[in-house]
């Protein structure tokens, strides 16, 4: 009986007119080349890839106007889901896709028009990263990529023609650390709730990546043992839950995030020394000069994939302007800017030519740096010699133990989650 | 004829405000009450007539915490803001003889005000911090050997921003009123015998009463309706009900959100209806 809360709105309405009677009026539209010139998309996300790096340089080379607008996941949600009217590209998650996708708000890509579709890696396909390598639990970007057909509002098993969201940015995340502050060698997921910590720690608070962080140190901690960590039954919520319910009434945690700021202020300030974090976050710490890890654990990565989505309503030339825009985000420069600030790009190959043998070695290979590795703000992100934490692109994306995820019990566990926050 | 044509005069004159009212005051809100009778999915909201969200409200012992926790939030902020700004507005308007000297001191107490309130809250977390200005101070007087972690994320900070934040909006009222006290009352009392002391309480007290409950309707509504401070200020470590609120929001969940909001107004309406039964504003203003 759910009824999606947004129906026609004056604006859409007058759109849908606007182009049937542009349809009628030309029944071949013709496209001329200024005027892309003075196409805009409106595009918006969550902070990490909505960078003006990116629109300056699409400006310049397509002629298009970028407009980013960026906002936390949880605003990203909400916006994606009801205002589809105000946007034109959404940069979102594949979580979030699998929560927004049903409103029926974007609408599918035709995979034969992205010409670097056969370079995007396995992960956003098969959903295997190499032949041998094993899914992991969660919402996994393939789970939620493909649809059978336009309009329809399930997800297809298996590849087709039809892309949800161009897949663009993804990563393998796990704890920070501050080793100055901490002192000895961390190996696991548990350690989060170690007492240790008491008042040290933090998590993050966006449910559906929280959870998640919840489960890896649940189950690290031998608590729990999962069915599917991605899909929790109403048990394992409440246990999983509960054991953090705990752990805050007994102090261990200092504060709870929710922005990237947040994050890198709790962490800079020796506020926090052990929590959940994004690796750009790592970035700005060390940038400030202080000695922040990104530290691999021994049970496996906690990983999240984003990618660019069409509105619904986007139709006509600046479809085709969008089209070209994602064409452009795969060809190479926007991928190398991401994985100079360590993330990963969907189409790696492409990228490899926009960045230095020393940068790619660093970065994705995971070899020593034979020079100083800058971010592309130019703060200095590591001296010749270091090497990135967890080893090379393989050997971090192969251990993926799970996704960023929205569950069966979804709505369930957001009410639990907002429990623990207000406990 | 006459008497006819200014009845309808008046009815014409009362339509502006009425259409404004109803449009931006009572529409949203029964809208609010009517939605908060909704369900949910995850991406959507259904018409419905169904108690879920009610019963959850009432039934869960968290959201019972979390309001009491309000009112804890409200009153010691009341007090602490009530104390200050009644010595306040006593000092400005009793001690300072200068009018000129009174207007300049007042807007001194203003000036904060000219940031945003945001900026005024997160500018203390790095002086509350675990390495913060103030811990240092003290390790280096001597006055403490390890750092005050209740100093920020905690109850304390976030009462300690309300009472900053909120100060002088009992200062300006209660002030306000005490300008108005004829100042023979006073001396009337200090002529019959009645110490500094007793021309406060028996005086002074009782003709600011108004200005009080203004300030006091100012800072207790503030306070129960806030989610901000109690979120950065606590670093999401504690809740009060717009909190509540404003995670349901963010979880699209606007039925239960709507629920949580048409109760805080109740709650927050016999407040204020308890707060009037003291004292009759409009008379004594």
């Amino acid at each position: 009986m759910a009824k999606p809360k947004v129906g026609y709105s004056r604006r859409s309405l007058l759109k849908a007119g606007g182009a049937a009677l542009a349809a009628s009026a030309l029944p071949a539209p013709m496209v001329w080349a200024q005027d892309t010139k003075n196409i805009v998309l409106r595009q918006f996300g969550t902070g990490v890839s909505n960078l003006n790096e990116v629109g300056t340089k699409v400006k310049e080379d397509l002629g298009i106007t970028l407009e980013m607008t960026a906002l936390d996941s949880d605003s990203v949600t909400q916006r994606a889901a009801t205002q589809p009217d105000s946007f034109d590209i959404a940069d979102i998650e594949y979580w979030i896709c699998k929560k927004v996708w049903p409103t029926g708000n974007l609408q599918a890509m035709d995979v034969s028009r992205i010409d670097n579709y056969d370079k995007i890696v396995g992960i956003f396909k098969s959903g295997k990263l190499t032949p041998e390598t094993d899914i992991a639990q969660g919402t996994a970007p393939h789970t939620v990529g493909f649809i059978e057909e336009p309009g329809a509002k399930n997800f297809a098993s298996e590849q087709t023609n039809w892309m949800t969201l161009i897949p663009t940015i993804y990563n393998a995340d796990t704890l920070g650390i501050r080793p100055d502050l901490i002192g000895r060698p961390i190996e696991s997921w548990a350690e989060l709730l170690n007492p240790e910590f008491k008042g040290k720690a933090s998590i993050l608070d966006i449910s559906s990546i929280g959870i998640m962080d919840m489960a890896m140190v649940c189950e690290a901690m031998g608590e729990i043992q999962y069915g599917d960590k991605g899909n929790m039954t109403k048990e394992e919520i409440d246990k999983t839950i509960g054991i953090f319910m705990e752990a805050k009434k007994a102090g261990q945690f200092r504060a709870f995030w929710k922005s990237f700021d947040e994050s890198v202020n709790l962490m800079a300030s020796g506020e926090v020394v052990i929590q959940s974090m994004w690796s750009p976050a790592i970035t700005a710490v060390k940038s400030r000069g202080i000695d922040c890890v990104y530290q691999p654990l021994k049970e496996g990565y906690r990983s999240w994939g984003g990618g660019l989505g069409l509105s619904n309503s986007l139709s006509g030339m600046e479809l085709d302007a969008a089209y070209d825009y994602i064409n452009w985000y795969l060809s190479g420069w926007v991928g190398g800017f991401l994985m100079r600030q360590g993330y990963y790009s969907a189409v790696p190959e492409t990228s490899k030519e926009y960045m230095s043998e020393n940068e790619w070695g660093y970065w994705f290979e995971g070899k020593e740096a034979t020079d100083v590795i800058e971010s592309p703000f130019g703060d200095k992100l590591a001296a010749a010699g270091e090497v990135r934490d967890g080893g090379d692109f393989y050997e971090r994306m192969g251990r993926v133990a799970c996704w960023n995820s929205v569950m069966d019990q979804n709505q369930y566990m957001v009410r639990k989650w907002n429990e623990f926050i207000a406990a | 004829m006459q008497i006819r044509n200014r009845h309808i005069l008046g009815w014409l004159e009362a339509i502006p405000l009425t259409v404004v009212l109803v449009c931006f005051l009572v529409a949203p809100i029964v809208m609010i009450v009517i939605v908060s009778f909704w369900g949910a999915t995850e991406f959507s909201i259904y018409p419905a007539f169904q108690f879920d969200n009610y019963a959850y409200l009432f039934g869960s012992e968290v959201v019972l915490r979390v309001f009491l926790a309000t009112f804890k939030y409200a009153l010691i902020s009341w007090a602490f803001t009530l104390a200050i700004g009644f010595t306040v507005a006593y000092f400005l308007a009793f001690h300072i003889r200068s009018q000129s000297m009174q207007i300049a001191l007042f807007l001194l107490c203003t000036i904060p005000f000219w940031t945003s309130n945001i900026i005024r809250m997160i500018s203390w977390i790095p002086f509350l911090g675990r390495n913060g200005i103030a811990n240092q101070t003290l390790i280096s007087w001597g006055v403490i050997h390890e750092p005050l972690e209740w100093l920020l994320y905690s109850d304390f900070s976030v009462i300690l921003a309300f009472v900053h934040l909120y100060t002088l909006f009992m200062v300006v009222p209660i002030f306000n009123t005490m300008m108005r006290i004829d100042k023979s009352l006073l001396e009337a009392a200090r002529d019959n015998g009645a110490s500094g002391f007793q021309t406060l309480r028996h005086v002074i007290l009782p003709l600011t009463k108004p200005g009080i409950m203004i300030g006091t309707i100012f800072v207790v509504t503030l306070v129960m309706g806030d989610f901000i401070t109690v979120r950065f200020m606590s670093g999401s470590q504690r809740a009060n009900v717009g909190r509540l609120i404003s995670n349901d929001i963010g979880l699209l969940q606007y039925p239960s959100a709507a629920a949580t909001a048409v109760v805080l107004l109740c709650t927050v309406l016999i407040v204020i209806a308890i707060l009037l039964r003291f004292v009759n504003i409009r008379k004594e203003l």
